[in-house]
């Protein structure tokens, strides 16, 4: 029996060989140092993310969080659900919170989830927490330190938190505009925080880096100039957007505004994975386009 | 299938609040709004916006449906979630943005040649083909949207980033072909539609 237990959502950027397949990597090793077990919803759907509002209206992207709360509850019964990426995280608990405060959309909910004979398993009252969520609440800054081995000594690190981990719903005790958690998740695992990174939770442009990159890339672009100007050896994040957004357009950004950014940026579960002593694989940073070498060296001594 | 934005139109007359109040998602709210321009500052694609959040609340009053549903200014929202947890009213902003966008692009308003709502009806297609994110379909898809030659220009001037992602493992070259996706999307196909149909009767949008 693990010490923590979560019904494990790990949605489609987490998938093999997907975009943030590294993030996984790094999420599997530094639950087997935290004695976390997580059991994968069978079957799970995509959650719609923050742009299938265009096309999927209301209830048919409520739907689509609905079943995968069912399938959680027929098959990890009373587990909470934990999210690592930011927009599976928010669309699950918007949409339960929405089903949950409107009868008129739960009743429709509900018929349509009896086309999939999921209808018996859906109670709707497990929560839906992110995995630094988890950590904080569950584990805490203190045991979340104990298994380090490596400090992460003289890596100076940007806490870029985003958006999506941070709004509507945020961190329970946190600030909207100045959440701590990652700058102390940075501190456990013996790196330096940059607490007073002014970018912390500017937008990345999210998936309008894809419709509209002049516009996000310039969002971008003070993101990672904010951090280079406070001496950022790297980036860190929880969320697979902000990740992919802020490391792989640089060399655009570069190219653009006459820049020459060359940050990497990591994740949270990174850090720690290497502080517990994981090699640079298990820890995903062979994943990094941009390689995190301050931390690879840690990782290789 | 019949016009359904005459049908609204002869529906609601001249009172478009409480049209979008009917029909947008989270719409009740609009009423609610006491202009103080928080959101429009908070907006992180502020300057983008033909009209702020602020500014269509005020249109949706005075009943200016045409240059509501007609504007890219929705389409600009990256949900932040920034407006939302300012508003002192607590006006669920970044949904009425969407249900807005929604709605206008139900009814054939919303700007044809948009990026965003282009790139969003592909997403779309995209997860309920099989249920997850095919990466590598919905990118080729993006760039390729305004043809091959266009298609290829992109492709070649985001050829790093694609060789970058493949190299490091984080691209599927195989989701070209074919990628296992969800086991039950053709049970959640028939779910989505079953809920698109409902949500079309509430909603007026139906043939």
């Amino acid at each position: 029996m693990a010490k923590y237990e979560y019904s494990f959502y790990p949605g489609c950027s987490s998938e093999r060989r997907a975009s943030a397949s590294n993030y996984m990597t790094s999420v599997e090793s530094m639950c087997r140092h935290l004695d976390i077990r997580l059991n994968e919803i069978p079957d799970w759907n995509c959650c719609s993310a923050s742009i299938g509002y265009c096309e999927g209206g209301e209830l048919p992207r409520h739907v689509m969080n609905a079943r995968n709360i069912a399938l959680s509850e027929q098959h990890n019964a009373d587990q909470d659900i934990v999210a690592t990426c930011a927009a599976c995280w928010l669309g699950t608990k918007e949409s339960q919170e929405r089903l949950n405060s409107d009868r008129a959309l739960m009743a429709d909910a509900l018929e349509v989830l009896k086309e999939g004979g999921l209808d018996l398993h859906f109670k709707n009252k497990v929560e839906v927490r992110h995995m630094v969520e988890a950590l904080i609440e569950d584990i805490g800054y203190q045991e979340l330190a104990r298994p380090v081995v490596k400090p992460l000594a003289g890596v100076k690190v940007a806490g870029y938190v985003g958006c999506q981990t941070n709004r509507p719903f945020g961190i329970d005790g946190e600030s909207f505009e100045n959440p701590m958690y990652l700058d102390k998740m940075v501190e456990m695992a013996g790196a330096e925080p940059i607490t007073d990174y002014e970018q912390k939770v500017t937008c990345c442009g999210g998936a309008l880096a894809f419709s509209e990159p002049e516009k996000s890339q310039a969002q971008i672009k003070d993101i990672l100039e904010a951090a280079a100007d406070q001496g950022a050896d790297m980036v860190v994040t929880p969320c697979p957007v902000c990740q992919m957004n802020v490391e792989v357009y640089q060399e655009q950004i570069n190219r653009r505004y006459g820049t020459r950014f060359n940050m990497p940026v990591t994740y949270y579960s990174q850090l720690l994975t290497v502080a517990y002593g994981s090699s640079v694989s298990d820890a995903g940073l062979d994943g990094q386009i941009i390689r995190a070498r301050k931390l690879e060296d840690i990782a290789s001594s | 299938m019949k016009d359904i934005n005459t049908a609204a139109l002869s529906n609601y007359r001249n009172d478009f609040l409480r049209e979008v109040e009917d029909n947008v998602e989270e719409g009740r709210w609009v009423k609610m709004c006491m202009q103080c321009g928080v959101c429009s500052g908070s907006c992180p694609f502020g300057s983008h916006w033909q009209h702020s959040p602020q500014e269509l609340f005020m249109m949706i009053r005075a009943g200016q449906r045409e240059a509501v549903l007609a504007t890219e200014s929705m389409f600009m929202c990256t949900s932040c979630y920034n407006c939302v947890v300012r508003c002192p009213r607590e006006l669920p902003i970044t949904h009425i943005m969407h249900g807005l966008a929604n709605y206008a692009h139900r009814l054939g308003l919303a700007p044809q040649t948009n990026p965003t709502r282009r790139f969003a009806r592909m997403f779309w297609t995209n997860i309920v083909r099989g249920g997850r994110v095919n990466e590598l379909k919905l990118s080729l898809g993006l760039y390729f949207m305004d043809g091959f030659i266009s298609g290829l220009r992109q492709a070649w001037a985001m050829r790093k980033v694609g060789i970058g992602l493949l190299r490091t493992g984080r691209l599927n070259l195989f989701g070209l072909v074919g990628q296992k996706g969800c086991r039950g999307a053709g049970e959640l196909q028939r779910m989505l539609a079953k809920a698109r149909l409902l949500e079309d009767q509430r909603k007026g949008l139906g043939d």
